[in-house]
């Protein structure tokens, strides 16, 4: 099981200051708080994907890079890639070279955004939101597996003889969540090619999010992919861990106030008691996040929403800190012990490089002499195992 | 309504009240508890149980307010989407405030499941105090339940100040609850809903749809590797 923290990227105003970070620090911030996710032992971070101010994070595989860079166990991720106004070939090219810098420790997880005028942005019809997602996807599919594709589909130009480059490390594509609310044909997607299905989890009634996780098991399964236990399933959740609860509310109530997805609506005790918000002591947040298990069974992926609400970078770390420190190895015990021996692991690039060549060597891609065109059939490529050459 | 416990099951009616009235009393809660007692001696003639829930908008005010800025569903409104969704008939009541019906009671059903009214048989309330809005019924509450795609019936009821001292109040009222009783009676909703479910576009995880995913759609074929074109 992975514990996470992921980030939306905005740039809020701290309610209690009056001040608005700029964006310059707002990075430097998540580089921050992606070294201490590792360093307390937490195994995910994510960063989202948005165009738009108040956001900074337009391009999440160099942010992922540079954090790569500086750190050395934790699995970089995305919440989300948007899927439907970025061009799957440059989704292919971007995260295959993100997964070489980084050694493997990252994985993606596709959403198709929530912000209706980027589709025009990008040249794109947000009425076409849903076949564009599941189109685009299908290219990407081909485009990490297939050294040469040909294709032709809706929503892009067609491609004849295309090699996207490089070929993803030990050639073993990055393994992909699909991330949804409420569409079951993007659960449908996960399941039919065996990836992983993230469930955001906040804002939503758990009933509805255990009823599409079950589909997409059941589907996972019907795919011959494992059985529905198997099945790989990612939550999202928020905490805030005081002292006290009270404690906890009260450092917690004026940022809620006034974040832009919560505030001036319930009350921050009216959410933390009807959504995955957890607030309050540590023993609390241990108990909700447990109830995460009791509802969806073992999964394999828990991210955290932490920095955001215009939250300062000091109360960012120290809510890490608490998490990685206090809360997650109490809850990984008790799921440990809860744990059904037929449940999956999370993927990893060892195991999935493990489940591909077993004991044999990966493959390792290496062009063939410069043909100046990938048209006249068959692999650029010449396949060497490694240590062979 | 009535204590008519030994009734095969197939002769009880879900009946909901949806009351957007504020004050006590309440003009609008009065219409519409005369319409449910009207149909309730109708139903009673016939032999058949009635089994009413009211749903008061003004205790819901809060979670329709936090719902409409944040679309946080609270219990309180996934348990009214549940009652209505099971209901063979609704009678709904609101208030007129500036020529609109009360934003409360527009509100509740903008938040409603998109699912839960297909095919139900509604009858449409107002009380005003003026004459003057005696076309809001018709007029614009009727399009926000054609949109849920509800059954409203021919009769609606408007009451503005003087129409209490009319006994055509009494007599619309006796008209609209036997046109609500004809369609709960037989069964219009049920049927409907069996026969010509996947004839309406529906939300996933909708109170009416349940688990039911229809997996042969284009968009599903794409999902499973297809194509789009």
């Amino acid at each position: 099981m992975q514990f996470g923290i992921m980030s939306v990227s905005d740039v809020t105003r701290n309610p209690i200051t009056g001040e608005t970070p700029s964006e310059a620090e707002r990075i430097q911030a998540a580089i921050a708080i992606a070294k201490k996710t590792e360093e307390v032992g937490l195994d995910v971070f994510a960063v989202g994907e948005h165009h738009n101010p108040p956001f900074f994070s337009s391009s999440p595989t160099t942010l992922l890079a540079a954090i790569a860079a500086q750190t050395e166990r934790i699995v970089l991720t995305t919440s989300t890639t948007l899927i439907t106004t970025n061009d799957p070939v440059r989704i292919a090219e971007e995260y295959a070279m993100l997964q070489h810098v980084s050694g493997g420790r990252m994985d993606l997880m596709l959403g198709r955004g929530n912000t209706a005028p980027v589709y025009p942005w990008f040249g794109k019809d947000i009425r076409q939101g849903l076949p564009l997602a599941l189109e685009s996807y299908n290219l990407l599919h081909r485009l990490w597996r297939e050294d040469v594709v040909d294709w032709e589909g809706k929503f892009r130009t067609a491609l004849q003889g295309f090699t996207s480059t490089p070929r993803p490390l030990d050639d073993v594509p990055p393994f992909v969540w699909h991330g949804s609310i409420r569409t079951p044909e993007i659960a449908e997607q996960a399941a039919y090619y065996g990836n992983g299905f993230f469930h955001n989890h906040i804002f939503w009634p758990t009933d509805h999010a255990v009823r599409l996780v079950n589909f997409y098991r059941e589907r996972f399964e019907h795919y011959g992919h494992g059985t529905k236990k198997q099945a790989i399933v990612g939550l999202g959740g928020q905490v805030h861990i005081g002292k006290t609860t009270q404690a906890a509310f009260e450092e917690f109530r004026p940022y809620f106030n006034e974040a832009p997805v919560y505030g001036h609506g319930p009350t921050l005790e009216q959410f933390s008691s009807s959504t995955p918000l957890a607030v309050g002591s540590v023993q609390q947040v241990i108990d909700k996040i447990l109830t995460f298990h009791d509802s969806f069974g073992d999964y394999q992926r828990q991210l955290f929403l932490q920095d955001h609400a215009g939250l300062p970078l000091e109360i960012v770390l120290e809510q890490i800190e608490l998490l990685g420190t206090e809360v997650i190895p109490v809850v990984r015990k008790e799921i440990e012990s809860r744990r059904d021996p037929e449940s999956a692991d999370a993927p990893t690039h060892e195991s999935l490089v493990n489940a591909k060549y077993g004991d044999e060597a990966p493959r390792q891609p290496r062009p063939a002499a410069n043909r100046g065109d990938n048209v006249t059939g068959g692999s650029p490529y010449i396949d060497i195992a490694a240590g062979d050459e | 309504m009535t204590d008519t416990n030994q009734l095969p099951e197939d002769n009880v009616y879900n009946l909901v009240v949806v009351n957007a009235g504020t004050s006590n009393p309440s003009s609008t809660a009065m219409l519409a508890e005369k319409t449910r007692d009207c149909l309730a001696q109708t139903a009673l003639e016939e032999g058949a149980e009635l089994r009413v829930s009211v749903i008061e908008l003004r205790d819901l005010r809060p979670e329709i307010g936090n719902g409409l800025v944040s679309g946080l569903t609270s219990p309180e409104l996934e348990k009214a989407n549940e009652t209505i969704a099971k209901a063979d008939g609704v009678i709904a009541a609101t208030p007129v405030f500036k020529a609109e019906a009360s934003a409360l009671f527009s509100g509740f059903f903008q938040l409603l499941d998109r699912d839960a009214l297909i095919g139900t048989p509604v009858i449409l309330e107002a009380t005003a105090g003026t004459a003057r809005h005696a076309l809001v019924v018709d007029g614009s509450m009727r399009s926000q339940f054609a949109y849920l795609r509800a059954l409203v019936v021919p009769t609606s009821l408007f009451a503005a100040s003087e129409d209490w001292n009319d006994p055509a109040l009494t007599r619309r009222i006796r008209r609209a609850s036997r046109e609500l009783w004809l369609l709960m009676k037989s069964r219009f909703t049920r049927e409907l809903r069996s026969k010509n479910w996947e004839g309406y576009q529906h939300d996933y995880g909708s109170a009416n749809s349940g688990d039911d995913i229809d997996l042969n759609t284009d968009l599903m074929k794409l999902a499973t590797g297809g194509s789009a074109i």
